[in-house]
C-alpha cells in the first residue's frame, strides 16, 4: 500500500543579510545618537553665551571645504565600483581623490580654526558658542581623521597591489562609513552656518 | 527521551590532551575569542563586582541602621553610594546579562561563535578595565591635590557638583574615563548582538522563529546603539569642562545643569529597560520549560518587547518633574511613563497564560521566576505611582524611590537572574547546582529581600530623604530602618550561600547531562559544556521548539505553527 505522500518543496536557498552592513548600520546608528546629543546642546546654547564672540561676527561659511568633503562621498562610490570591476587603475585613482579631498576638507578646518583662535580669539573656554562650536566641529572633524586613517591604510594596501576585488566587500562597509561622516557633515553645517549665523 | 541519540550531535569526537599547566590555561583564557569563555569571564567578572557592590551595600546600611550613627565618615558614606550605584549598574548588572547573551545567543540560533569574535574580546576587555578604573581612584584619585580619592558625587553626577570647583582631585576623572571605556565595550557589544541575530542564524530559522530570548537581547541591543551614546556625548561634555575650561554645564558662564540631567536620563531610563528585557528573556525561557507549555502568545511578545524598546525611549524626564518643568513636559512624560506599563503588563499576562493549565515543576529556575513574577509586578505598580508628575512632587528623592526602583533591579532583575543561573549552570559547567543549597539561597534571599525592601517604602513615605548620612532619633524612622538593616543580612547569607553553591557544585555537583531539564532550544541539544565548535554539524530548525521536534517526531511543533 501506498500513501499518498507529498514532496517537500525544494529547500530555498538561506540567505542572511551580510554581517559587516549589518554591524556597520548598528554603528551608525550609535553614532548618529552621539552627535544628535552635541547638535542639540549646540542649538539650546545658541545665542546664551555671556560675552562675545558670536558666530556672526566670526563665522565664515566653508563653503570650498564643504563641496570638497560632499564630492569624496562620489569618488568612494565610484572607486568601490570599479573595484567591483577589477579595474584596478581606475580603482586607485578615485580612492587617491577620496583621500585627498576628505584631507582637503581636514586642512581647511584647521585653517579656519587657526583664524579663529589667532585672530578672533575665540578658544573652547571663550564662551559657551566657543565650547559648542569646537566641540560639535571637532567631533566631526575627529571622525573624519578616522574615516581619512582607514583610508590611507587602504590606499597604502591599494598601492602596494594588494587590494583586489575579493576586498569589495570591506571597502563597501568603510564607504558607508564615510558617507555617514558626509552626510552629518550636512547636517552640522545647516546648524552651525545656516541656522547659528 | 535520552538525548544523547538525537540527531545534532555535540562532538565530533573524543579528543585526548595532556592536562594543561596553569600558565598555559590563564593563557588561553587571556587571548580567547571563544563566546562561551567570554560570557564565563563576564559572569564571573560581574559576580566578583556584586560581592564588591554588595559590601558597600552593607556599609551604607549599618550607618544608617540606627540615628546618629558614626560607623563611617560622611565622606566615606557619600563615596560609598556612588560606587555602589555606578558598580551595580555599570560593572555587574551590564556584564552579566552580556555574558549571558554571549552565552546563549549562538548557541540558540545554532551558530560557532558570535559574528565578530575578536571585537566580542575587544569589548569584554574594555568593560573589564572599565571597572579597574573606577577602582583604581581608590589609589589614584587624590591626584595632586590630596583631595578626595574616590568619586563622591552620585550615580548620576548632577552639575555643578561634577565641576572643577566642588570635585578637586581626581575622583570625578576616573568616575567619567571608566564609563567612557566600558561605554565603548558596550557599544562594541551590542553590534556584535545585533550582526549575530540578523546574519548568523541556522537554516530555517527565521525571525519568527527566534527563540524568545534572542528577540529580546536583539531588541536590548537595538536599544543600546540609542543610548549609550548619550551617556558617552554627557561624558565627553563633562571632560571638555573640566580639563579644557568649557561651559557646558558652567552656569556661571551661562551654561545649564538641567541639560546635564536631560542627558543623563535619556541613557538612564532606557538603561532600566536595557537590564530589565533580558530578564524578560530568561523568564520567557524558563516558564514555558518548567510548565510543560509553549510560550503564550509569541508573536505578542515580541511586539510589546518592540514597543517597549520604543516607549521607554520617551520617558527619561520622569527622573526630574521635581526640577520644575512645564505642565506641558510633565504631562508628556507622565503619559509616556504610564503608557511603557502596558506592553509589561501584556508580558505578565502571557508568562500567566503560558503558566495556565501547565504542569508546573516547582525545581528552582521556575522557583525564581515565580518570586520575579510577583515582585515585578508590585515595583511596576510603584513605578506607576511615582510616574505621576503630582504624587512624585511629593516623593521624589525620598527613600520611597529608592525601594522602589530596588524592588525592580533585586526583586526583578536579580531574581531572573538567579533563575538564569540555576538554569543555565548545568550548560555551562556540566554539573546540576546543589538543590538543597540552593533552596536555603532562594527562602533565605526572598525572606531578607522582603525585609529590607518592602519596609524601605516606610521611611520614604515619612519624609525620609535619599543620601542622607544620618538622621535624628524621633522622627519616626528608627524601627523601620533598623529592619531594612537586619534585612540586609539574610540577602547577604544568602548570596554567600549562593557562591559556596556554585564552587562546591562545579566541583562536586552531580554530573547534568546534555539536557537536565528536558527543555526546547537548541543550547540542549549539544553537549555540556558544550564543544569550542558548539555543534558537530550546523542544525536546520523547523519551528520554534527545534528540540521538542526531535524528541516527538510524531507530534512535531511545525505542523501547527
Amino acid at each position: 500500500m501506498t500513501l499518498p505522500q507529498t514532496m517537500p518543496a525544494a529547500p530555498e536557498a538561506w540567505t542572511l543579510p551580510s554581517k559587516g552592513r549589518v554591524a556597520m548600520f548598528s554603528f551608525i546608528v550609535a553614532e548618529t545618537s552621539i552627535f544628535t546629543i552635541f547638535v542639540v546642546a549646540y542649538l539650546f546654547y545658541l545665542g546664551k553665551s555671556l560675552s562675545g564672540p558670536t558666530p556672526r561676527q566670526v563665522l565664515e561659511v566653508p563653503i570650498f571645504s564643504t563641496i570638497c568633503l560632499l564630492s569624496s562621498s562620489i569618488t568612494i562610490h565610484l572607486a568601490v565600483h570599479y573595484l567591483r570591476q577589477a579595474k584596478y587603475a581606475a580603482f586607485k585613482l578615485a580612492w587617491f581623490l577620496t583621500f585627498a579631498l576628505g584631507a582637503i576638507f581636514l586642512i581647511g578646518t584647521g585653517i579656519e580654526w587657526n583664524k579663529l583662535i589667532t585672530v578672533d580669539g575665540l578658544t573652547i573656554s571663550t564662551n559657551l558658542f566657543g565650547t559648542t562650536y569646537y566641540s560639535l566641529v571637532g567631533l566631526h572633524a575627529s571622525h573624519v581623521t578616522g574615516g581619512l586613517i582607514a583610508l590611507g591604510i587602504v590606499l597604502a594596501l591599494a598601492l602596494a597591489g594588494k587590494v583586489n576585488e575579493k576586498h569589495e566587500h570591506h571597502l563597501d562597509v568603510l564607504s558607508l562609513y564615510w558617507h555617514f561622516v558626509d552626510a552629518v557633515w550636512v547636517v552640522v553645517f545647516t546648524v552651525v552656518y545656516v541656522i547659528g549665523r | 527521551m535520552s538525548s544523547e541519540s538525537l540527531p545534532i550531535s555535540g562532538l565530533a569526537g573524543l579528543e585526548t590532551k595532556p592536562r594543561p599547566t596553569w600558565i598555559e590555561v590563564l593563557h588561553e583564557w587571556l587571548v580567547t575569542v571563544d563566546h562561551k569563555k567570554l560570557g564565563i569571564m563576564y559572569i564571573v567578572y560581574a559576580l566578583v563586582f556584586l560581592v564588591v557592590g554588595g559590601v558597600e551595600a552593607t556599609i551604607l546600611r549599618i550607618q544608617l541602621a540606627i540615628p546618629h550613627a558614626h560607623f563611617v565618615s560622611p565622606q566615606v558614606f557619600n563615596r560609598m553610594f556612588t560606587m555602589h550605584g555606578t558598580t551595580m549598574i555599570f560593572f555587574v548588572a551590564m556584564p552579566v546579562l552580556f555574558g549571558f547573551a554571549n552565552y546563549l545567543v549562538p548557541l540558540m540560533i545554532g551558530a560557532r561563535d558570535m559574528a565578530f569574535p575578536r571585537l566580542n574580546a575587544f569589548s569584554f576587555w574594555l568593560t573589564a578595565f572599565g571597572g579597574l578604573l573606577l577602582y583604581f581612584s581608590f589609589l589614584g584619585g587624590d591626584g595632586l591635590y590630596g583631595a578626595g580619592s574616590t568619586p563622591d558625587v552620585g550615580w548620576w553626577a548632577y552639575a555643578p557638583l561634577t565641576s572643577v570647583a566642588f570635585s578637586r582631585g581626581h575622583s570625578t576623572d576616573y568616575w567619567t574615563i571608566s564609563l567612557l571605556v566600558s561605554g565603548f565595550g558596550t557599544i562594541g557589544t551590542a553590534v556584535n548582538i545585533v550582526a549575530t541575530v540578523l546574519s548568523m542564524r541556522c537554516p530555517g530559522m527565521t525571525l519568527g522563529k527566534m527563540p524568545l530570548l534572542v528577540w529580546l537581547n536583539l531588541v536590548m541591543s537595538g536599544m543600546l546603539l540609542f543610548t549609550i551614546t548619550p551617556l558617552t556625548a554627557a561624558q565627553l561634555m563633562l571632560m571638555i569642562d573640566r580639563y579644557m575650561g568649557g561651559h557646558f554645564f558652567d552656569t556661571q558662564a551661562g551654561g545649564s545643569a538641567a541639560i546635564w540631567m536631560h542627558f543623563f536620563w535619556i541613557f538612564g531610563h532606557p538603561e532600566v529597560y536595557v537590564l530589565i528585557i533580558p530578564c524578560f528573556a530568561f523568564v520567557s525561557e524558563i516558564v514555558p520549560v518548567f510548565s510543560r507549555k509553549p510560550i503564550f502568545g509569541y508573536p505578542i511578545m515580541v511586539a510589546a518587547t518592540v514597543c517597549i524598546g520604543f516607549v521607554s525611549l520617551s520617558v527619561w524626564a520622569h527622573h526630574m518633574y521635581t526640577i520644575g518643568m512645564t505642565s506641558y513636559e510633565n504631562a508628556f512624560f507622565v503619559l509616556t511613563t504610564l503608557a511603557v506599563g502596558v506592553p509589561t503588563g501584556i508580558k505578565i499576562f502571557n508568562w500567566l497564560g503560558t503558566m495556565w493549565g501547565g504542569k508546573i515543576r516547582y525545581e528552582l529556575p521556575m522557583m525564581w521566576c515565580l518570586g520575579f513574577l510577583f515582585q515585578f509586578l508590585i515595583a511596576g505598580l510603584t513605578g506607576i505611582m511615582l510616574g505621576a508628575a503630582p504624587f512624585d512632587w511629593q516623593l521624589g528623592n525620598s527613600y520611597f524611590v529608592v525601594a522602589h526602583f530596588h524592588y525592580v533591579i533585586v526583586g526583578g532583575i536579580l531574581f531572573a537572574l538567579f533563575g538564569a543561573f540555576y538554569y543555565w549552570f548545568p550548560k555551562i559547567t556540566g554539573k546540576m547546582l546543589d538543590k538543597k543549597l540552593g533552596h536555603w539561597h532562594f527562602w533565605l534571599f526572598l525572606f531578607g529581600f522582603h525585609m529590607t525592601f518592602d519596609f524601605m517604602h516606610i521611611p520614604g513615605l515619612l519624609g525620609m530623604p535619599r543620601r542622607i548620612y544620618t538622621y535624628e532619633a524621633g522622627r519616626g524612622w528608627a524601627i523601620w530602618n533598623l529592619i531594612v538593616t537586619i534585612g540586609v543580612f539574610f540577602q547577604a547569607v544568602a548570596v554567600l550561600m549562593f557562591v559556596f553553591n556554585m564552587i562546591h557544585s562545579y566541583f562536586r555537583g552531580r554530573v547534568a547531562g546534555n539536557d537536565p531539564w528536558d527543555a526546547w532550544t537548541l543550547e540542549w541539544a549539544t553537549s555540556s559544556p558544550p564543544p569550542e565548535y558548539n555543534f558537530a554539524v550546523i542544525p536546520e530548525v523547523k519551528s520554534r521548539r527545534p528540540l521538542w521536534d526531535l524528541k516527538h517526531p510524531e507530534d512535531p511543533d511545525w505542523k501547527y505553527e
